[in-house]
């Protein structure tokens, strides 16, 4: 089994011209970088899969987009559909880690979210140091994922909030969901509720949440 | 497997010819240039034979020569020999933004020195405006470097106009200096000191199928730049160290074979430089050349590829025998992507999909073809794993 294979590859592929450090990819990391796993490759359909996770952007020079398709009995993940604007190592990391999560009947939610960037980095045989970064989008990709998966199947408690200011605590709506909602384009209070629900329930956030539109919109479109 | 290397402004392999040169003065005349036996004097006949070589091409005294142990040094002995020589007369450089490292790293090292440097825009396709040089000039400027030709998007900057315009505003101390980095040129352009009107100018040798690890850099005379390496004295008090005697010898001969074939080899590479940036363009969707369409090296073509990113692209080419470079960060040393690209008005996420062929000798038309036959397919498999679907915003 590939994924016993934990020797660091002894090929050195790319050499940085500036530093001339050697960049070492393992076997196990091709193998995926040229055959990944689970990619999404058609557009899919709305209600073809339960929730979808956006995270980075081109502009810094990565991008990963993840669909879930999530049994609501057992939460375990059923399929887990991927595709990203990212280097060799997002690419190999997110081949391994969307295998790990949905292979032997799929992992649960929670389960799931356990697994650190370090075993995805065993299960590839090792990544180049200054790599080891591109490996950690799959994992905030999954953790948007999940969110919107419990957003919507109306779980807002368990929405991850990740460190995150929490602005509207029934929907567990954070400040930067209100800033990414901005970033997506949403730069008014209807166009940011249309996408997050936010003070819906709770008018007494209200003010809060124009503030921070306000905010993001000047520091974005300025 | 075919290998197809379009790497060359990288680096090149050596010239037969260049490495027969060098051959006797490994085994045989391995004497020391400073030596008075005659095995030195051999030697020091040697190094000073490639002198007037390389000073017959560049239209100089070979006294104005230079050895150095790289491009790289040739190029931090301008900067900074100049820099720290002349303070007393002014602490203002100019650059412009898409200088190589070795000046932009070398400039950086000279602002913590107490030095100024204004770093001049390019327009959409890499050119400087030499009026936005002369308007930087300033009472206290010492130094101006300009690349004659940028070693990723292959732009030839208007190198002869800029120096026109500074010998207007040369003081009785002949600051401000101008200076070249000519290491992409070589080869390739005219390199004709006087022509040109610049004080300083570098080359070296592994860009011309010549041998790595040897440079040169032009000093008009009466211009004392401060070492770098103290020693010996060799070079004129001003590059210690003993002679790289076979890699001097390689390095004349080199640049000597690159101009004679200069304008023959030009014109063959800048046909199918055309060739392949028009097939590139038009049989892949969402393509973008970087740099001057016309203004540029005969044999660099730089070309964005929408959504994909670079460093995939590269190794999936790699794994067809396809060697090639790219302007993504995850390629770079600091994970900024390509200051190049960047300084054109690109966004960010053009230098992440730029990718660079460079051609060279013994590239044939067979090896594009080769190239053009697999590069769609890389493109539309990446374009398929993205997630990035971005508009056209040229």
């Amino acid at each position: 089994m590939l994924n016993k294979n934990k020797k660091p590859a002894k090929n050195a592929d790319v050499v940085n011209k500036n530093t001339g450090e050697k960049w070492y990819y393992s076997d196990i990391v091709k193998d995926h970088f040229f055959k990944p796993r689970n990619l999404m490759l058609k557009e899919p359909k709305k209600t073809q899969y339960d929730a979808v996770g956006i995270v980075g952007s081109p502009a810094c020079g990565d991008q990963m987009k993840m669909w879930l398709k999530i049994d609501k009995k057992t939460e375990r993940v059923k399929k887990l559909k991927w595709r990203t604007f990212g280097c060799a190592s997002a690419i190999a990391s997110t081949s391994a880690f969307s295998e790990m999560v949905t292979e032997n009947n799929g992992m649960t939610i929670e389960e799931a979210l356990k697994i650190k960037p370090q075993r995805i980095m065993e299960r590839l045989g090792g990544l180049p140091n200054r790599k080891i970064h591109c490996s950690v989008l799959a994992d905030k990709a999954f953790r948007k994922a999940v969110s919107d998966y419990f957003r919507k199947t109306g779980q807002y408690r368990r929405v991850l909030t990740d460190g995150s200011k929490v602005i509207d605590s029934k929907l567990n709506i954070t400040e930067r969901d209100i800033e990414e909602a901005v970033l997506e384009g949403a730069t008014n209070l209807n166009a940011v509720q249309k996408k997050l629900k936010v003070g819906i329930g709770s008018p007494e956030v209200i003010a809060e949440v124009e503030q921070l539109i306000r905010f993001y919109a000047e520091k974005y479109y300025g | 497997m075919r290998e197809i290397y379009l790497d060359h402004a990288s680096t090149t392999y050596l010239d037969p010819r260049v490495a027969g040169a060098m051959r006797p003065y490994f085994e045989n005349e391995y004497g020391n240039p400073s030596s008075l036996h005659r095995k030195g004097r051999r030697a020091k006949e040697a190094v000073e034979n490639a002198r007037q070589t390389i000073a017959k091409i560049l239209n100089c005294l070979p006294e104005e020569i230079i050895f150095t142990g790289s491009g790289s040094e040739a190029i931090n002995l301008a900067l900074l020999g100049t820099a720290r020589a002349y303070k007393e007369h002014g602490k203002h450089i100019i650059a412009s933004k898409i200088e190589h490292h070795a000046v932009l790293n070398a400039l950086k090292a000279l602002k913590k020195e107490g030095f100024e440097v204004t770093y001049l825009d390019v327009d959409k396709n890499g050119l400087i405006n030499p009026e936005d040089v002369e308007k930087a000039i300033s009472q206290d400027t010492i130094l101006i470097s300009i690349m004659y030709a940028n070693n990723e998007i292959g732009t030839i900057e208007p190198v002869a106009e800029t120096g026109a315009i500074i010998k207007k505003y040369r003081d009785s101390e002949k600051t401000p200096f101008f200076f070249i980095d000519a290491c992409q040129a070589a080869g390739a352009l005219e390199l004709n000191v006087q022509k040109l009107g610049v004080d300083l100018l570098a080359v070296n040798g592994s860009k011309i199928y010549g041998p790595k690890g040897v440079g040169c850099l032009y000093v008009r005379k009466g211009i004392r730049p401060m070492p770098l390496v103290y020693g010996g004295g060799q070079e004129n008090n001003l590059r210690s160290g003993t002679e790289n005697v076979p890699g001097i010898v390689g390095l004349a001969k080199a640049l000597e074979i690159a101009e004679r074939e200069r304008e023959a080899e030009s014109t063959r590479l800048a046909e199918l430089r055309d060739y392949f940036i028009g097939r590139i363009l038009k049989k892949i969707p969402k393509t973008v050349l970087n740099g001057h369409p016309a203004k540029r090296l005969p044999n660099n073509v730089n070309i964005t590829f929408l959504d994909i990113e670079g460093e995939s692209a590269l190794l999936y080419l790699d794994e067809k025998g396809i060697y090639i470079s790219t302007g993504s960060a995850c390629t770079s040393n600091s994970l900024e992507p390509s200051h190049v690209i960047t300084a054109l008005g690109r966004p960010y996420e053009y230098a992440h999909g730029s990718l660079r062929f460079t051609l060279g000798r013994k590239t044939t038309k067979e090896d594009l073809d080769y190239v053009l036959k697999h590069l769609p397919k890389v493109v539309e498999k990446l374009r398929r794993i993205s997630a990035v679907r971005l508009e056209n915003r040229k």
